[in-house]
């Protein structure tokens, strides 16, 4: 790792010499240890993702959820210490339910955004307080604009809008697949739907997995669309694994092929090695 | 022996919760002494792609009239109004609120207003403080969600979308007209005229409305006030 902290990281209200709050980019670390979590906007939706180690084999299946409902029209994905994520959630549930009665209509995307991300930032100003170790992807939707949005709040308070974004462990790799998605093209018609978008997900997701040094894992997914009727819901479980038998099939199709587009895939896997 | 002494009056007790009116309106019963009231008619109607706000201009406090031209239309934000009716001081204060917490929306959110959010805003405050409040409002506007809307909110706090709405004191004398002539689908200047000759209908037998008629049209592209003065208008006084 860099520069230790030498004194200057023993609270989130200390800077060091060279302008950096060492708790915070801590806090980042311990996002970085955790599972996969994704966001993709579509051109009609947008699809969250979250790899969830199993830690223990007596967990019961489906529980334990990573991706929170926290409106009709929103949802967040959790990555990092799930208790963090639960308080991030908590406060969201709020803000959206204050919102609506206040001025009674669906809270914006990019308010709700705001609000959270000033929330998380509030914990790295105090010395009494530590950060969030807990990033959330926001899926949301506005109701007035008729347009949806994939926002990522960090542990230091900062909220970006994104086309595709990762958190957790492999979120290195998982930015160069997304990358390469179609997602951000001038025409946004071109873009890929949320059906190609869960696909893709849970392709990335199986990528990055190595079946021998990995925990064995399940994998939750949400999205937000027109076919979801603009509602944050879980993928239906057969799409999922559809998805997966799918994302299989063409990991295990590109590690024989020797063909240009796969050349990436290769790459990846000696890298690993 | 003292019971034969006691004689049943011949007068008639009123029983001791007895509606007292002393021969004052529900009105002015509810004012403070002195306050101003609004006794009005207020009205608006949304056509095709806006809305006609109107509203007569008479405040008074009791049978005198404090003011004869005022105005009663009052903008929230740039395309959302509201008449007011009831307590002059109470809608006064309803709208600079509503204003105020409209503007800091708009700069928060970084779009303007709805006028489902404007109406939602004075609700909360009208039926969170009721008891202490005797004000009747009709939030009208355009905003590209919705077009043209208009939200009725009478005195105890209920916020109901109506195709077109009439409030305050004369409105009640009107009701059957307004009914009869209002038709759906309207343009801009058939809502214009029955806003018109509806609030000249309410004027002449209300005695709390008078004076000139005061519209506001509110359309996409801006809001244009009109003003009928009282010797012009479509039904005489």
């Amino acid at each position: 790792m860099a520069s230790s902290g030498s004194g200057y990281d023993l609270s989130a209200s200390t800077f060091s010499p060279d302008g950096r709050i060492f708790q915070v980019e801590y806090a980042s670390k311990a996002v970085n240890n955790a599972g996969t979590a994704l966001g993709l906007k579509c051109r009609n939706g947008v699809v969250l993702c979250v790899e969830k180690p199993l830690l223990n084999k007596m967990l019961l299946p489906n529980s334990n959820r990573r991706i929170h409902t926290v409106d009709t029209h929103s949802g967040i994905a959790i990555t990092g210490f799930v208790s963090d994520g639960r308080q991030i959630v908590n406060r969201a549930r709020e803000e959206c339910s204050n919102y609506e009665e206040t001025y009674g209509t669906k809270v914006p995307p990019t308010v709700l955004g705001d609000r959270l991300a000033a929330y998380v930032h509030y914990f790295t100003l105090h010395g009494s307080l530590r950060p969030f170790g807990a990033t959330a992807l926001l899926a949301s939707y506005d109701t007035e604009t008729k347009e949806h949005c994939l926002q990522m709040i960090e542990p230091s308070g900062v909220s970006y809008k994104y086309f595709g974004c990762a958190a957790g462990k492999g979120r290195q790799p998982a930015k160069t697949e997304l990358e390469k998605l179609d997602i951000n093209k001038p025409d946004r018609g071109e873009n890929i739907d949320v059906r190609e978008g869960v696909k893709q997900l849970a392709r990335i997701i199986h990528l990055l997995h190595e079946e021998g040094k990995d925990k064995p894992f399940e994998l939750e997914m949400s999205w937000l669309c027109e076919e979801s009727g603009w509602e944050h819901k879980g993928v239906p479980r057969d799409l999922i694994k559809e998805a997966v038998e799918w994302a299989k099939k063409d990991i295990a199709e590109a590690e024989e092929s020797e063909s240009e587009e796969d050349d990436d895939d290769d790459d990846d896997e000696e890298m690993n090695e | 022996m003292s019971y034969m002494n006691q004689s049943q009056p011949n007068t008639h007790q009123p029983y001791a919760n007895a509606y007292q009116h002393d021969g004052k309106s529900a009105e002015t019963r509810n004012l403070k002494p002195g306050e101003l009231s609004t006794g009005t008619t207020i009205m608006a109607i949304p056509f095709e792609n806006g809305v006609v706000l109107g509203a007569d201009s008479r405040v008074s406090t009791g049978t005198y009239v404090a003011n004869r031209v005022s105005d009663k239309v009052a903008q929230l934000h740039d395309r959302i109004w509201c008449c007011r009716s009831g307590s002059a001081a109470d809608t006064q204060a309803l709208t600079d609120y509503v204003r105020h917490y409209l503007s800091q929306l708009a700069i928060e959110t970084g779009r303007a207003p709805t006028v489902k959010t404007a109406a939602h805003l004075m609700r909360r405050l009208c039926y969170e403080n009721k008891d202490n409040l005797m004000a009747g409002v009709i939030v009208g506007g355009w905003d590209p969600v919705e077009k043209g809307s208009v939200y009725n909110i009478p005195l105890g706090g209920t916020c109901i979308k109506m195709p077109f709405a009439i409030g305050g004191s004369g409105s009640t004398y009107i009701y059957g007209l307004v009914d009869s002539l209002y038709k759906e689908g309207m343009g801009e200047e058939e809502a214009k005229q029955l806003v018109k000759k509806s609030i000249s209908h309410a004027m002449a037998r209300d005695g709390s409305s008078g004076g000139v008629i005061r519209t506001v049209v509110v359309k996409e592209d801006g809001n244009t006030r009109e003003y009928i003065p009282g010797n012009e208008l479509p039904f005489g006084p």
